[in-house]
C-alpha cells in the first residue's frame, strides 16, 4: 500500500468527519465567492480533495476493515458515530469521483447554462448537495441520514430549478421533486421514528442488535420498515414512485443531472441496502416477503414499463431517464433475490450504471453546448460532426445495452447467473427482454448518428464542431472506464463481493 | 374505547398525516400543496413529541455532576429528590439517589431538527411558486401542464 504511506494519518482517522465537514463549511464560503473563475477553482479544489480523501479512505478500509469514527467523542450508541465499512466505502469513492467529474465538466456547461451572477450559488448548491450525499453514506445514525438527506435533497432543487434559465420547465419539476421528495423523506423518518419506538436507540448497528434480540420485532417494527421502504423508493425512484424523476432529469442542467444520476438514487440505493439487511434482516419474515414481492415485483414491472416508455420518448435526456428507473429496477431485482451473489450484482450494477449513465448524460450536454439539441431527430449526422462526444455515448450506451466487453455486461452477467443459481429462470427471460428494450431505444439513436447525414442549414452541410475539452475528458474517462470494466472486472466485482458478504455472510 | 383514548394523541397524529398527504395529492394549486405538506410534515413532529413522552415523568433536568450542587468537600447537596416551584406545580426532580421517572428529551431535538428541513424545504417551495408564478403567470397546475403544451408542441429547439 504506497499510496496509503503518502496519507497523512490525521487524514485516515478523522477522514470519516472530514469527508462531510470540508464541502459543508466550502459551500457557505463558496456562496459569498465571486462568480467567475474563483468559484469554480475552490470548488474544483474541494472536490479534489475529498476525491483523494474518498480513495484513501477506501483503501484503508481494505486493508484494517470497519473504522468507526466517534463524532466529537462521543461513544456510540449515544453519540452520533460516523461508520466506514466495506458496503460504503466504494459509495463514497463513486460521489467523490463523479463530483470531480461534473465540476471538471461543469467548467463550460455553466457558461451556457446557468445566468452569469447565479453561478457562485450553483457551486455552493452543488457543495452542500455532495456533503449530503456523503454525509447519508457514511453516518451510522438513523436519524443523521434523514437530516444529511435533506440537505443534499433540498439543495438538489434549487439545483434543478436552475436549469430554468435554459427551460422553464425546469420549475415545474423541480416543484414536484419537492413535494414527491420532501414526502419520501418524510415517510422515511416516520419509519426511523418506529424504529426508535421499538429500540430505544438511533444507532444502525444498535438497532440491528435490538432487533435481532427480539427477533424481528413487533407490529411497530414491521410499520416502520414498510415506511422506510416507501420514503427511500420514493428517493431511489422505484417504479410507480419515478414520477419526479423524467422531469428533473431532462431539465436540470447538464452537470446536475449527471451527478444527480450517477449518485443521488446511487445514495439512496444504498441506504436500502443498508437498512434492508443491516438494520433490519432478511431473515425475518416480514423483511423476506417484502424483498420477495414489493421489490422484485416493482423491480421487474420496472424494467419492462420503464424500458417501454423509454422508447417513445422523442427527448433523448428524458428516453435516458426513463432508463435510469428500468435500471433502478435491476438493482432492486438484485436486491430482491437476497443471495449473496445477487446482492453484490446488484451493488455492482449500482456502480457500473452510475458510470454508464454518468457518461451518457455528459455527451449529451456536450450535443446542447454545441448544437442545442436534446431531441431524438436532431441526432441525424452526429457521428460526423462531434465524432469524439458521439464515440464516448456509443461506448456509454453499448455498454447500457450490455455488450461483452464492457461494464454493463458484467453486472448483467453476474445478476443473471445469481438469478439462475436461486431458481429465478423467469427473471432471467425478463433481464434478456429489457435488455432488448434498451437494444432498441439506444440503438435508434446510434442509427441515426452514424447512417444519416447531417441536417443541412441554408443549403449547407453542418461542420465538424466537437466539444471542448474540459467536457471531453470526463465523458472518456467514464467511457473508458466503462471498458476497462468490461475487460479487467477484478477491483469492481471484488468490491461488491466483499459488500455483498459483509450484508449478509460469505456463500 | 378506553384503550382507543388513551391514545389519543396518535389519533390526531394519523388524522393530521392523512389530512396532509389528500391535501397534497388532491388539490391542483400549488401553494395549497405546500399547506398540506406542511400539515403532513407537522403530523411527524407530534409523533415524535409523542414518543417522548414517559407517563408521570417529569421534565428531564439533572443535577448531579454540577460544581455548584456541591459542597467544599465535593459532598453532594443534593440527598434525594428535591422540589422546586416552576409556575403553579412542584417539580420533582431527578438526583442523586433518585428514582424519579423523567421524560425523554431526545424526541424533542430529534423535531428541532426536523422543523428547520421543514421550514428549509417549505421557503424553497415557495421560492419555486414565485418563480413559476413569474414565468407562467399562473400557480394553478392545469394551467401550467396546458402553457406548456402548447409550449410543447411549438418546439423547444431554442
Amino acid at each position: 500500500m504506497s499510496f496509503l504511506d503518502l496519507v497523512p494519518d490525521w487524514l485516515l482517522i478523522h477522514g470519516p468527519a472530514f469527508l462531510m465537514a470540508l464541502p459543508l463549511i466550502m459551500a457557505a464560503i463558496t456562496a459569498i465567492l465571486p462568480n467567475k473563475r474563483v468559484a469554480w477553482t475552490s470548488t474544483f479544489i474541494v472536490t479534489a480533495i475529498l476525491t483523494l480523501t474518498a480513495f484513501s479512505i477506501a483503501l484503508y478500509n481494505v486493508e484494517v476493515g470497519t473504522t468507526l469514527y466517534k463524532m466529537g467523542g462521543w461513544a456510540p450508541p449515544h453519540g452520533i458515530s460516523l461508520v466506514i465499512d466495506a458496503l460504503n466505502a466504494p459509495v463514497i469513492v463513486l460521489i467523490a469521483v463523479m463530483s470531480l467529474l461534473t465540476v471538471v465538466y461543469a467548467l463550460p456547461a455553466t457558461v451556457a447554462e446557468i445566468r452569469p451572477n447565479k453561478r457562485a450559488p450553483f457551486y455552493a448548491a452543488f457543495l452542500l448537495c455532495t456533503a449530503g450525499l456523503l454525509g447519508m453514506v457514511v453516518t451510522g445514525d438513523a436519524f443523521n441520514v434523514f437530516v444529511f438527506l435533506e440537505v443534499s435533497s433540498i439543495s438538489t432543487y434549487v439545483l434543478v430549478a436552475m436549469g430554468a434559465a435554459r427551460d422553464r420547465r425546469a420549475l415545474s419539476a423541480a416543484y414536484n421533486y419537492l413535494i414527491l421528495g420532501s414526502i419520501g423523506a418524510t415517510f422515511f423518518v416516520i419509519g426511523v421514528g418506529f424504529l426508535y419506538m421499538e429500540t430505544g436507540t438511533l444507532n444502525m448497528a444498535d438497532m440491528a442488535r435490538i432487533l435481532a434480540d427480539l427477533d424481528g420485532g413487533s407490529r411497530v417494527a414491521k410499520v416502520a420498515f414498510g415506511f422506510i421502504i416507501i420514503g427511500l423508493g420514493l428517493k431511489l425512484a422505484m417504479f410507480p414512485l419515478h414520477t419526479w424523476l423524467p422531469g428533473a432529469y431532462a431539465y436540470a442542467p447538464t452537470p446536475v443531472t449527471t451527478f444527480l444520476a450517477s449518485t443521488a438514487t446511487k445514495a439512496a440505493l444504498y441506504l436500502l441496502l443498508r437498512f434492508t439487511f443491516f438494520v433490519f434482516d432478511p431473515s425475518y419474515a416480514y423483511v423476506a416477503d417484502i424483498l420477495m414481492f414489493i421489490l422484485v415485483g416493482l423491480g421487474v414491472i420496472g424494467m419492462v414499463f420503464a424500458s417501454l416508455q423509454a422508447i417513445f420518448q422523442t427527448d433523448v435526456r428524458r428516453m435516458l431517464a426513463f432508463s435510469s428507473v428500468a435500471q433502478v429496477g435491476y438493482m432492486l431485482l438484485g436486491i430482491g433475490i437476497a443471495t449473496t451473489a445477487s446482492v453484490a450484482a446488484g451493488y455492482l450494477h449500482l456502480i457500473n450504471h452510475a458510470i454508464i449513465k454518468g457518461g451518457l448524460f455528459l455527451a449529451l450536454g456536450a450535443m446542447w453546448y454545441r448544437f442545442g439539441i436534446t431531441r431524438m431527430e436532431d441526432f441525424r449526422g452526429l457521428g460526423q460532426t462531434m465524432p469524439l462526444t458521439m464515440g464516448a455515448f456509443t461506448v456509454s450506451g453499448l455498454s447500457l445495452i450490455g455488450v461483452p466487453f464492457t461494464a454493463g455486461f458484467i453486472s448483467k452477467l453476474n445478476l443473471t447467473v445469481a438469478a439462475a443459481d436461486a431458481g429465478w429462470l423467469w427473471a432471467v427471460g425478463v433481464i434478456m427482454v429489457s435488455s432488448i428494450l434498451a437494444l432498441i431505444y439506444i440503438g435508434r439513436v446510434l442509427l441515426l448518428a452514424y447512417f444519416q447525414s447531417p441536417p443541412k442549414v441554408n443549403g449547407v452541410e453542418v461542420a465538424r464542431n466537437e466539444a471542448p475539452i474540459a467536457m471531453l475528458i470526463p465523458m472518456w474517462f467514464l467511457a473508458l472506464s466503462s471498458i476497462f470494466i468490461g475487460i479487467k472486472s477484478d477491483a469492481v466485482v471484488g468490491a461488491a463481493t466483499r459488500a455483498a458478504e459483509f450484508l449478509l455472510g460469505a456463500g | 374505547m378506553s384503550d382507543w383514548f388513551a391514545q389519543y394523541n396518535y389519533i390526531v397524529v394519523i388524522i393530521l398525516m392523512m389530512t396532509g398527504l389528500y391535501i397534497v395529492f388532491s388539490s391542483r394549486n400549488l401553494i395549497k400543496k405546500l399547506a398540506g405538506l406542511s400539515v403532513f410534515q407537522t403530523s411527524l413532529f407530534l409523533l415524535y413529541i409523542t414518543i417522548g413522552k414517559v407517563s408521570g415523568g417529569q421534565p428531564p433536568i439533572l443535577l448531579e455532576d454540577k460544581s455548584y450542587g456541591k459542597d467544599g468537600g465535593g459532598q453532594s447537596l443534593l440527598s434525594g429528590p428535591v422540589e422546586v416551584a416552576a409556575g403553579d406545580a412542584a417539580f420533582i426532580l431527578p438526583g442523586p439517589g433518585s428514582d424519579v421517572l423523567y421524560s425523554n428529551p431526545l424526541p424533542h431535538v430529534l423535531i428541532l431538527t426536523a422543523i428547520v428541513v421543514g421550514v428549509a424545504t417549505l421557503s424553497i417551495g415557495l421560492a419555486l411558486t414565485v418563480r413559476i408564478r413569474e414565468v407562467y403567470h399562473t400557480i394553478e397546475e392545469d394551467e401550467i401542464e396546458a402553457a406548456d403544451f402548447v409550449y410543447n408542441l411549438e418546439g423547444t429547439a431554442d
